[in-house]
């Protein structure tokens, strides 16, 4: 098993890229991560898409890609795990890597949610159809559910939500290539519309197009590279019941402690040694409970952390300091690669006003779902 | 949504029939092939019981459009007698009265409408008692 590395990146803006179809977006990433990590070609490449059919009618997204990025033959695939597709594309290209079957992979994710389909419809195939969203669920309904379950048994307060809105916000306001750069106050977030009790609209991550793209490769290959680089440390993937109704638990998501415990120790780290992390906060509840099952505070504290400050910039452990889904919006296949990008941004010291002080290990968890698929990786500074 | 894929939910739409596994007793709702708890694959139909309480709720504001007319309104999880645990609508209630722990009994109902013929598609709502 080599070690793995992570050479290049490159992503658009996050937002909503009218004048960019589907193909331009994941192109224009591409090339960037390409030119960034200084390779000459790419031996194969993964692409996490949540839904291209149902959001602009397109399918066989591998190819697609392949054939305009102009990298045809080599093997392209289309990867889907809901929310959670470009994190588990990211893991193929370190697997193919890892193997040596592959020098150099390109791991990218894209989304064009703007073409005109209905959002809520498209996203709410990532529950179970039959027997949730038959019945009028919506997925802001699905993290209500659990925000009404959390409030109910810690206490987690209504501005305990939105202080992670608000963070967030502040954290995109410093991100280029943030949908909202545009900081929120608290109240605003109190007072926005009501989507699902108790979720209002500044509760969620936006509809957005965009596209993330990282070059993989092995630490022997990126060292002759000469660009900064960063090692992976840690790969999991995990997967829990499709509908949130058959959970043992409506306050916990068992697929992030699962994979939580496996990546610290794969790494051979604890919570208390990252010193950053990218989570899934597509609404602020997510960010509240992913918090705690990282192990990053103990259960039914997350919203107090949010509240005292412990997951800003400068607090005990900075969480989504790229703006998260939240602020720097939500492609949703790629997002899970663009946590990528803002690990290695912080960890080689490039994040300018968003930068953590001596980071060293930073980790990214990215989540498909109501909680039904996560991935986390760990990534460490050389 | 199709029509045979409507059919082939009936009986547990219409009738709440569950697969009680034969080795462990755990009830699935809907029916699986294999037991969850203890990997068996043996089961036998039984019904669900239509009482339970709320476990947790949300007041549905932006719905997607093929439930659009009808905001707003609650989706809540329900935990049955028996155990079973459930996403259902809970209807004839004021929204805003709805409280975590409430007791409810399932009741046969309209849910949605099918494609452009609007073929009326049924199944179950919860009611407060």
């Amino acid at each position: 098993m080599k070690d793995v590395a992570v050479v290049g990146v490159g992503m658009t803006k996050f937002g909503e890229l009218w004048k960019k179809s589907l193909r331009d977006i994941f192109v224009e990433a591409s090339l960037k991560a390409i030119e960034n990590s200084g390779v000459d070609h790419i031996d194969s490449m993964y692409v996490g898409t949540m839904s291209s059919g149902l959001f602009v009618g397109q399918e066989h997204i591998g190819a697609v890609m392949a054939d305009y990025l102009g990298v045809a033959p080599v093997p392209a695939t289309r990867v889907e795990s809901a929310c959670a597709s470009g994190g588990v594309a990211f893991r193929q290209a370190y697997f193919e890597v890892t193997s040596g079957q592959s020098e150099i992979v390109l791991a990218g994710g894209v989304e064009k949610m703007t073409d005109g389909a209905d959002v809520t419809d498209a996203l709410a195939t990532a529950a179970d159809q039959e027997y949730e969203v038959y019945n009028g669920i919506t997925f802001p309904g699905l993290y209500a559910m659990i925000a009404r379950a959390h409030m109910h048994q810690y206490k987690t307060t209504r501005e305990q939500l939105a202080h992670v809105a608000v963070k967030n916000h502040k954290n995109g306001s410093m991100n280029p290539n943030a949908q909202f750069r545009s900081p929120v106050t608290l109240e605003q977030v109190m007072k926005a519309t009501m989507v699902a009790d108790p979720l209002r609209l500044l509760d969620c991550s936006p509809v957005s197009d965009g596209g993330a793209a990282v070059i993989v490769c092995s630490v022997d290959y990126a060292k002759k590279l000469k660009k900064p680089y960063i090692k992976v440390i840690a790969s999991v993937q995990t997967s829990d019941t499709i509908a949130l109704h058959n959970r043992e638990s409506l306050t916990a998501l068992k697929c992030v402690s699962a994979a939580a415990g496996k990546a610290y120790k794969q790494s051979g780290l604890k919570p208390s040694d990252i010193n950053f992390a990218e989570v899934h906060d597509c609404f602020t509840i997510a960010e509240i409970v992913v918090t705690e099952d990282l192990g990053f505070f103990e259960k039914g504290k997350g919203g107090q952390a949010a509240e005292n400050g412990s997951t800003s910039i400068g607090g005990k452990i900075p969480i989504n300091t790229s703006g998260g889904l939240k602020s720097k919006g939500h492609p949703v296949g790629a997002t899970g690669v663009a946590q990528i990008i803002e690990c290695y941004e912080q960890l080689i010291g490039n994040a300018g006003e968003r930068q953590v002080k001596n980071a060293k290990y930073g980790l990214a968890q990215n989540m498909g779902g109501s909680g039904a698929s996560c991935v986390i990786h760990i990534l460490e500074a050389v | 949504m199709i029509t045979p894929r409507y059919h082939r939910e009936i009986p547990q739409r219409y009738r709440l029939e569950a697969g009680k596994c034969k080795q462990c007793g755990h009830i699935s709702f809907p029916p699986r092939l294999v037991c969850p708890k203890c990997k068996s694959k043996t089961f036998e139909t039984v019904k669900l019981s239509r009482e339970g309480k709320i476990l947790t709720f949300t007041i549905i504001r932006v719905a997607p459009e093929k439930f659009s007319k009808e905001t707003p309104y609650v989706v809540a999880i329900i935990e049955l007698n028996n155990g079973v645990r459930l996403t259902a609508q809970v209807a004839d209630c004021n929204v805003d009265k709805v409280a975590i722990g409430d007791k409810v009994k399932l009741v046969f109902r309209k849910i949605q409408d099918e494609g452009k013929s609007g073929l009326h598609c049924y199944g179950y709502k919860a009611v407060l008692v």
